[in-house]
């Protein structure tokens, strides 16, 4: 099926590390394909080289933690037809979300000089709270091969392959044996999105949680677990509060835990 | 159906240093050989060639949500209980690409069936129970009625080379759904290994030809009757190390008498609904079919992929999911397990391997569900006989 034009991509940075970014540069043999697929029309971590917008898929990377960002997002939104959020910044305010639980001006007074320079704002959140997304990609960072299938679909019209299950479904599938229950490790698996593969299970460590809350995550029930296992409030405050901390589910378990 | 009968008649013996010989047959014959084998802290079925690699000394320790490997003081081989991984791993893998099709230059494209023909396999070390679970999922694959190719061409090959059950965990009740610890029919050959302070060896007994087969060469004696005997000890032994039970009575009927069942909000406040217990259940088959697409749009695949009634999109028919409450997606998976299963394959869906007990996360365990249900209604039955008896005697 001859096209004529290719589609239009554009690739945003907001509050983040570009980790996520990388990824697309990091598909290698597959980045031929890409550009081959699309026309990487805006893309500053890549070339300097700019095609006027609209796009017709713009991958969002980064939190909105300024005053300024949080109006740049709503132009990016209006020249995009397709916007794709990318990494647990976009889609769940980062691990700069911890500022959340904390008051800001603490913490702009003791690192910078001149504190009046700084205009942030006093949360870090992700990008749905402040325009229509069309489809979220989790991860901290985000899996490559996801991303080309969440492109792959949209080339094609059909729905991406990528499902809210647990991380124990992967590491099943994988035959990775368990590591809370076979070394008593504890792990974030069963409340955490699939997506990495089992990496961290795979290699005998708990999950981090790097993909955020699965579907209907029972935080409490593993939380519970853990203290049997040995693990103290204190620590699962810190277990739930890392890039996805600020993610609803994640955000109330935590929580529940500082009480 | 007792399962710690007598070892059949005219059974073989093996001395444990000619195992590999046995080994060596079956790898002669172009068999790959999956066996057990310490992985990851696990005892997991894995292909080996040697029999070096068996878990020789080691055993295991299951409770609700533990399993632990422990050194033993002997060289026993198979003095341990199922781990996470069952031959539907090899039988029913749980990735596998159905076909593919290429564009072919014109407006159409072409399909290419899967190519790649399976390993023919022989699986040593089955256990009575998983040997009764590959005996389900064949009636779920291989009905007359609904053929499924990819597990019918794994598994007609297949060579079950069983072992009975010499040290049941604390999860196991194979007693209680009459599917162990002795094997009593579906293999090809029946190990039962027999160690003592002076000896260590295999009594055989033998089920079909392709058994028999894989035996010549291999230099194996018949049985004395004391070799019997001592395999007949280890068996009984085995039983009565089966503490934990399921009551099997009136199960299907209890199961549906309970669908609007309070206990499953219960359920459902512990339950991760992570699919671990579908995923290492020996019966459980559901899967989903994926399509993907290369970047161009020139090749497509179809795979098959594991799936499980815990994930929501399980459910999802015309628009909406009709299983979204977690109490709702527990009652699915034991109610089939226990209940609709019989009414659809003829069979109770538990072989009492007690692997979705040990792998359950938060030590969800399915002997324990089924008591809570019996005792709701005893409870009930006590609060309410009274009214019943004034009613029968006005």
């Amino acid at each position: 099926m001859a096209r004529t034009t290719k589609p239009k991509l554009a690739v945003w940075k907001f509050a983040s590390c570009d980790g996520c970014q990388l990824s697309l540069l990091d598909c290698e043999e597959e980045l031929l394909e890409v550009a081959g697929a699309v026309d990487i029309a805006y893309f500053p971590e890549a070339t300097r080289a700019v095609v006027k917008g609209p796009y017709d898929i713009s991958l969002v990377e980064g939190s909105i933690t300024t005053p300024h960002d949080a109006e740049r997002i709503h132009q990016v939104r209006r020249a995009s037809r397709f916007l794709i959020t990318i990494g647990a910044c976009a889609t769940a305010g980062g691990i700069q979300a911890l500022r959340n639980f904390k008051d800001v001006r603490e913490f702009v007074g003791a690192v910078y000089a001149t504190p009046q320079y700084i205009q942030t704002l006093s949360k870090s959140t992700p990008i749905h709270d402040h325009v229509f997304v069309d489809y979220e990609l989790r991860g901290c960072p985000i899996n490559k091969y996801q991303l080309l299938e969440v492109l792959s679909a949209y080339l094609h019209g059909r729905r991406p392959n990528i499902v809210p299950h647990s991380v124990c479904s992967e590491c099943k599938r994988r035959g990775v044996v368990c590591v809370m229950v076979a070394k008593g490790v504890p792990c974030l698996g069963p409340v955490t999105h699939a997506g990495c593969g089992a990496i961290c299970p795979s290699y005998g460590r708990g999950c981090y949680g790097c993909f955020g809350p699965k579907e209907t995550p029972n935080t409490a029930s593993l939380s519970k677990r853990w203290r049997q296992l040995g693990v103290k409030e204190e620590d699962l405050v810190r277990a739930y509060r890392g890039f996805n901390a600020y993610s609803e589910a994640f955000r109330r378990e935590s929580e529940s835990h500082e009480r | 159906m007792s399962q710690s009968g007598a070892v059949s008649e005219n059974p073989y013996a093996l001395p444990a240093t000619d195992l590999q010989k046995l080994f060596d047959s079956l790898t002669q014959r172009g068999y790959q050989i999956i066996a057990p084998t310490v992985l990851d802290d696990a005892i997991v079925y894995e292909p080996v060639e040697s029999v070096n690699e068996l878990p020789a000394g080691v055993t295991d320790e299951q409770r609700a949500a533990v399993y632990r490997i422990k050194r033993r003081s002997d060289k026993a081989m198979f003095r341990w209980a199922v781990g996470p991984r069952s031959w539907k791993h090899y039988l029913y893998p749980p990735h596998q690409r159905l076909w593919e099709a290429r564009r072919n230059g014109g407006s159409g494209f072409d399909v290419v069936a899967e190519p790649e023909e399976p390993p023919v396999y022989a699986f040593v070390g089955v256990r009575p129970c998983d040997l009764a679970a590959i005996a389900i999922q064949d009636r779920v694959f291989l009905s007359e009625q609904y053929r499924d190719e990819n597990y019918g061409r794994r598994r007609e090959k297949a060579l079950l080379i069983a072992v009975n059950c010499s040290h049941p965990a604390g999860n196991c009740f194979c007693a209680s759904t009459g599917t162990g610890p002795h094997a009593q029919t579906g293999y090809d050959l029946a190990l039962t290994e027999v160690l003592d302070s002076k000896q260590h060896y295999f009594v055989i007994e033998l089920g079909t030809e392709r058994g028999a087969e894989v035996l010549e060469g291999v230099p194996v004696q018949p049985a004395s009757p004391e070799q019997c005997e001592a395999a007949q000890r280890v068996l009984e032994n085995a039983a009565r190390q089966i503490t934990k039970r399921m009551d099997t009575t009136d199960l299907k009927e209890l199961m549906y008498r309970h669908l609007d069942s309070p206990h499953w909000d219960d359920v459902a406040k512990r339950c991760l609904t992570c699919s671990n217990c579908t995923m290492v259940c020996p019966t459980c088959f559901c899967h989903t079919v994926e399509d993907v697409t290369n970047l161009q749009g020139t090749v497509a695949e179809r795979w098959r992929k594991w799936d499980s009634c815990f994930h929501i999109d399980f459910s999802y028919i015309h628009g909406s999911p009709v299983r979204v409450s977690e109490s709702s997606r527990y009652r699915q998976w034991i109610t089939h397990k226990l209940a609709s299963w019989q009414d659809q394959f003829g069979v109770l869906g538990c072989v009492g391997c007690g692997r979705c007990i040990t792998w359950c996360p938060v030590g969800i365990d399915i002997t324990d569900e089924v008591n809570a249900l019996r005792r709701s209604e005893e409870s009930k039955a006590a609060l309410t006989s009274p009214k019943e008896e004034s009613h029968a005697n006005p």
